[in-house]
């Protein structure tokens, strides 16, 4: 018997992926976002949460993925990673489930159009649910994030 | 007792004590025979002494009493302040000064302080009067201490030892001297009285009992005291207490207590008759209240003058204050900054509701409001001589160790600036003076080969001026040689001849702040000037401010640093372009205008318009930021914001001016990159977060 793991389910697309409910501050609808010109194109901008600005990433645009227009579904997680506060824009969250570990195996090369590396791992959920776990300090990992720019410059 | 609840305590009244010693040992190098600075100093000494062996940190405790010692000499005038006496109270103060800061950082404030205790015990045995001025001075000292002892007792007291006389007990006057090594005088002090209350009463004790238990004597007491033992006897038990240096015990009887009494009648009546004493004082009994509020005022008349010419323009007198916790300001100014943004959001409410008594009470939140603003950016901000104090010492070292004469004139030392800046400013000020006194004014005989006087002066000037705190230091040295720093700069690849040509003087000199211009490779002449300013220059501008540097070769040089009063809140014009709405700091903005699309013409390769008899770069906010929504185009006319840096103007092309606003500072988080142009968000009175436009990205 693992550790009991309880997680924030959201989706991108077709896809659900989980973040520990630990590091999750916040889930908001979609706020006013202030556009940051020369900065990383996934990176929408700016939001006012009670009085503290808080940046915002499309993860679709973080993970390569196709962008899409917000809907009613659309959501913004706030999440506190390393002492910074991030926001994540996703298609929708609406699940909190616990997980047991051993149910998390190491990720193939690639899950759902997403490297291996910004994954903590993967869990079969039921039959026909497959959890994605989203390792939040390589998604926000700001180094590679440079040299991939400087690789597309 | 927990000693760590006060050690906060300590260091910072430690650090203020230490902070006045130096300053009237600076005042007293200037005025040797002012005895006022010197009991200014000695109390400054005693109450660090107090504390550091309150505290428990003996050596701080000790070297502070050997000061004390020499110090005790020169206001009693039994020794004359002297340049190896001074260097020595110096070295003093620096041993103090590393003992504080160890224990600062959590050590105990031990050093090895003998060399120094040596040359204070040699001053201390070098002027000691011989034996029969010794003992003549000692027989004088004993009649005054008697004189003011008496000047204690009050008529109840008084009329207690005349019964007990006539009822045939015996009264005496006992003066204990504990010895100077002693580490725990109230325990010995304790034992005396608990020794003498077995055999007799005590009547009165100077200084009180309360102030002997908390240890607030030198190293003696006295006291008026009946009993049926002789003086011989008395005598003997005290010096059986350990560590009791002398007792001396007076018999008295009814011819010498009157003798007392009158010669204290007397003592009280010149006291009252001393223009100085108030003339609420005058209606009080004679008595230690009637004599030590006389004495303060006069203490205090005597020290203001002292202390009006060396400082110029005039120290504040020390007024009442309690300590506030930095955190708990920034808490505090979080909170109101809060506020500030739900005010400017009810505003906008009451504008479009349209009720008048809404609009009524939104009016009057603005006025308290403001008034808050006013009150909590005040809180933060702290005098400049705080950062200032320190300068007065490093000079006079710096100037010693040249063999340079330099006077430093500080003034507008009062001057307030954000709490932010001044954490910042400290080291920027450090080099700018090191810069003066070393490279500015010129060896004593260079000086007088130019006509000049022996010793230099360096100004230290701060004021206000709108928005931002002006601190300029002024020298009277030789001034910046134009054609060597020309040449250096052009040897060094930052421009070329031709440029240099161009230039004026102050631009010239303006390139002691260019990255670049030191390197390993130096012109005698010249040698070192520069090392650093690159950096201050870099400093001062990541605080918005600017430095600016005038020079007259042959007269002096004044460097000007340029800072705003806070980095927190600051006016802004808000202006849109497309859909999106930006911030630009009011203190960067030269003008708003309006300007022709036909004006504008391309002049190798930028885009120029005319303005004030010149030409200036116009550049498109919608470009640079690459805002979507707008065509700039096609407009026949354009809004323009023209911007400053410095000297240097540039104009920024808008779609539309908001209106003027203030904003609070945000940063835009930690996970994003410094973006040029960007100086950080605001949130708008909508809740929606506006960019901070950062003018000086855009004038290189």
């Amino acid at each position: 018997m693992g550790q009991e793991l309880k997680v924030i389910v959201f989706k991108l697309g077709s896809e659900e992926y989980g973040i520990d409910v630990d590091k999750v501050e916040t889930i908001e609808r979609i706020l006013p976002i202030t556009r940051v010109p020369k900065t990383y194109a996934f990176v929408k901008g700016v939001v006012n949460l009670r009085g503290v600005v808080i940046p915002v990433i499309d993860l679709r645009g973080r993970f390569g993925l196709p962008e899409t227009e917000p809907t009613d579904q659309t959501r913004i997680i706030i999440v506190n990673v390393e002492d910074m506060q991030v926001g994540f824009i996703v298609d929708s969250a609406n699940d909190v489930i616990d997980l047991d570990t051993d149910v998390i195996d190491t990720p193939p090369e690639v899950v759902g159009g997403i490297k291996a590396k910004y994954l903590d791992g993967v869990a079969r959920i039921s039959d026909d649910r497959l959890l994605i776990m989203l390792n939040l300090s390589e998604v926000l990992n700001k180094s590679e994030i440079i040299q991939l720019e400087g690789i597309e410059a | 007792m927990d000693m760590n609840q006060y050690l906060s305590m300590f260091i910072d009244e430690s650090n203020d004590h230490l902070q006045s010693l130096n300053e009237n040992m600076l005042e007293l190098e200037n005025n040797p025979e002012d005895i006022a600075i010197v009991q200014v100093i000695f109390r400054s000494a005693h109450t660090l002494k107090g504390m550091a062996a309150t505290m428990g940190f003996e050596d701080l405790a000790s070297l502070t009493h050997q000061m004390e010692n020499v110090l005790d000499l020169v206001r009693n005038e039994k020794l004359k302040m002297q340049d190896y006496i001074f260097d020595t109270l110096f070295k003093s103060l620096d041993a103090l000064q590393s003992m504080v800061q160890d224990i600062m950082e959590g050590g105990e404030g031990k050093a090895d302080v003998t060399s120094i205790v040596d040359n204070l015990q040699a001053i201390v045995r070098g002027e000691k009067p011989g034996a029969a001025a010794a003992a003549s001075s000692a027989g004088a000292s004993s009649a005054e201490s008697t004189l003011k002892a008496a000047l204690e007792l009050d008529e109840f007291q008084q009329s207690i030892l005349e019964q007990s006389i006539g009822e045939g007990h015996k009264a005496h006057y006992i003066e204990v001297s504990i010895r100077e090594d002693c580490q725990l005088k109230a325990v010995r002090a304790y034992m005396v009285f608990d020794l003498l209350e077995r055999f007799g009463e005590v009547i009165k004790s100077y200084p009180t009992v309360q102030d002997i238990e908390q240890e607030k004597f030198d190293k003696s007491f006295s006291l008026y005291y009946i009993t049926q033992k002789d003086a011989d006897d008395l005598q003997g038990m005290i010096m059986n207490v350990s560590e009791i240096g002398s007792a001396v015990v007076t018999p008295l009887d009814k011819e010498s207590l009157v003798q007392l009494t009158s010669s204290a009648s007397s003592q009280a009546a010149a006291t009252v008759e001393a223009p100085e004493a108030p003339a609420a004082e005058a209606a009080q009994p004679a008595g230690a209240a009637a004599s030590k509020p006389a004495a303060a005022p006069v203490q205090a008349s005597k020290e203001a003058p002292a202390k009006k010419p060396a400082a110029g323009g005039g120290t504040p007198a020390p007024s009442r204050t309690i300590r506030v916790d930095i955190e708990r300001l920034d808490v505090l100014m979080n909170l109101f900054s809060e506020l500030l943004i739900d005010r400017v959001r009810l505003e906008q409410l009451a504008g479009e509701i349209k009720r008048n008594d809404l609009t009524e009470t939104v009016e009057h939140m603005t006025r308290v409001s403001a008034d808050l603003q006013n009150v909590v950016l005040k809180l933060r901000m702290v005098p400049v001589d705080t950062v200032f104090n320190r300068f007065p010492r490093m000079v006079r070292d710096l100037a010693k160790s040249l063999n340079k004469k330099i006077d430093l004139v500080i003034t507008g030392a009062e001057t307030e600036l954000d709490r932010t800046v001044i954490d910042e400013i400290g080291d920027p000020l450090v080099h700018l003076l090191r810069n003066a006194v070393d490279h500015g004014v010129e060896t004593i005989e260079e000086r007088v080969a130019s006509g000049k006087q022996e010793t230099g002066t360096i100004h230290l000037k701060a004021f206000h001026s709108g928005n931002h705190v002006f601190i300029e230091i002024t020298d009277d040295g030789h001034g910046i040689d134009r054609e060597r720093v020309a040449a250096k700069a052009i040897k060094n690849g930052i421009l070329t001849q031709e440029q240099a040509n161009a230039m004026s003087d102050d631009e010239v000199a303006l390139l002691l702040f260019a990255p670049g211009f030191s390197t390993a490779e130096k012109i005698s002449d010249i040698s070192g000037r520069g090392v650093g300013l690159d950096v201050v220059k870099s400093k001062i501008e990541s605080l918005g401010g600017t430095v600016l540097v005038t020079s007259t070769l042959g007269q002096g040089s004044k460097f000007s640093v340029q800072l705003p009063l806070t980095l927190s809140i600051i006016s802004a014009m808000l202006i849109k372009t497309g859909d999106e709405k930006y911030a630009i700091p009011l203190s960067s903005i030269v003008e708003t205008g309006l300007i022709k699309r036909s004006q504008i013409r391309e002049v190798h390769g930028y885009k120029m318009i005319p303005y004030r008899n010149s030409n200036i770069p116009i550049m498109s906010l919608k470009q640079i930021f690459d805002i979507p929504g707008f065509d700039e185009e096609n407009e026949e006319e354009t809004e323009i914001v023209v911007i400053r840096k410095g000297d240097r103007v540039a104009a920024l092309t808008v779609e539309e001016f908001i209106g003027q606003s203030e904003i609070v500072i945000k940063n835009l988080g930690k996970y994003l990159p410094s973006v040029e142009g960007v100086a950080g968000g605001t949130i708008l009175g909508d809740g929606q977060v506006a960019l901070i436009i950062d003018p000086n990205a855009f004038i290189k």
